[in-house]
């Protein structure tokens, strides 16, 4: 032990009562107050998860789907090997739309959704700066950069993922309508002229 | 001359602070820590920028591996119990109490039905074995991962009409998921009418100046 008594070594003579130290050596209680943060540590989860949160459209058959203006379409489809498709609108009296590579990096699907929604971004931006300059609340930032998303002219994405993509490619094209304030999207099933129209610009 | 004798200096040193620290801080992480939940397959979940937090009550949790097995669990030791009873009046098996208080202990897992009874009267290692982390069947003839959904979600709402409303559907996929897998799993959601639901995800920074 680290404690070494000097005292009353030599020094306890008859008669004289022994003066025993009072000091007591806290080492060994140190090493168990440490074993049990160091327990307590790595088992404790301090982060809580993050979440995404998605709302689905419900399966019941709508009598009139919403039809979406041709001009404000823009389909992504997520690909093999982490790569994205898109085009815009649909096809035109048989004449398939002209459909775009791209990948999930930020020079790319990003940069064409971050064009698309110009003007929604510019308002959202306002707003922020507003929010930053203590003229609005939290809460009416998020109440107006929801109503700003929710324009008129923004466009609506539709998602369609492959057999082949993977569930990390969602997230990343679910991650890229957040970022770029997209208020309309929706994930659809694929058909099969949007598989046929992918692998024509494979080849 | 006398030579100059070096003074000894006692290496005592007094712990007494030291472990006043360690103390405090153990009361920290005591009071503040909620334990990790064990859980049956390493999930890596995939980047996003979202910061929106889960709560840790009241949640249905739906683990998707790479493989695209599903693992199911709810939070409560008493609402875990609640919903085998009622899996077990729906597929016809009786659990008894021993096996009731075996499941309420269980944070998530993935057997089918015809296999639990087997499987709860096994250790808490042998249950971490690859062979028992098969998964809830969840194919269209035979969709248990839809039961146990609906077990949950009838166990909820008959336990706080209100509470139920919060009840949180997360669901926690591996990144390397292929997309049919995620597909199934929304597609029997879908089918329940649970349109609104989580994804988990780790945190990433959200790019600036754009």
């Amino acid at each position: 032990m680290s404690e070494i008594n000097t005292e009353g070594k030599g020094g306890g003579k008859k008669g004289k009562a022994k003066k025993l130290s009072t000091r007591v050596d806290f080492t060994p209680m140190v090493d168990l107050g440490f074993l049990l943060i160091t327990f307590f540590m790595l088992t404790t989860s301090m982060i809580k998860p993050q979440t995404m949160e998605i709302a689905m459209p419900s399966k019941d058959v709508v009598k009139d789907p919403t039809t979406v203006k041709n001009s404000l379409a823009i389909t992504i489809i997520l690909g093999k090997n982490n790569k994205v498709f898109y085009y815009n609108g649909t096809e035109i009296k048989g004449v398939a739309p002209k459909i775009e590579v791209s990948d999930y990096s930020p020079n790319g699907i990003r940069k064409m959704l971050l064009d698309r929604n110009k003007n929604v971004m510019m308002e959202v931006k306002k707003l922020k700066l507003q929010k930053e300059n203590k003229e609005i609340s939290e809460d009416t930032l998020k109440v107006r950069v929801t109503r700003e998303k929710s324009v008129k002219d923004a466009p609506i994405i539709l998602i369609k993922a492959t057999d082949d993509s993977s569930y990390k490619n969602l997230v990343d094209v679910l991650d890229e309508m957040m970022i770029c304030n997209i208020g309309k999207y929706a994930i659809v099933d694929i058909t099969p002229k949007d598989l046929e129209w992918i692998k024509d610009v494979n080849n | 001359m006398p030579r100059v004798k070096p003074t000894r200096k006692s290496t005592w040193v007094d712990m007494a602070p030291m472990c006043d620290v360690a103390f405090l801080l153990l009361t920290f992480f005591m009071l503040t820590s909620n334990f990790t939940a064990k859980e049956p397959v390493q999930v890596t979940t995939p980047k996003s920028i979202s910061e929106i937090k889960i709560p840790e009550t009241n949640t249905m949790k739906i683990e998707v591996d790479k493989d695209g097995k599903i693992f199911f669990g709810i939070d409560g030791q008493a609402r875990r119990i609640k919903m085998l009873k009622k899996i077990g009046t729906a597929y016809n098996i009786a659990f008894n109490d021993e096996e009731l208080k075996q499941f309420s202990l269980i944070p998530s897992f993935g057997v089918p039905i015809e296999k639990l009874k087997f499987f709860l009267s096994l250790n808490s290692t042998e249950r971490d074995l690859k062979e028992n982390a098969v998964g809830i069947p969840s194919d269209t003839a035979n969709n248990q991962f839809k039961a146990w959904v609906q077990a949950a979600r009838a166990m909820s709402r008959e336990e706080d009409v209100v509470k139920d409303k919060s009840l949180i559907i997360a669901i926690k996929a591996d990144q390397a998921t292929p997309f049919p897998k995620i597909k199934a799993v929304m597609n029997t959601l879908q089918d329940i009418q649970e349109n609104k639901y989580n994804l988990i995800t780790s945190l990433e920074k959200a790019p600036e100046n754009l």
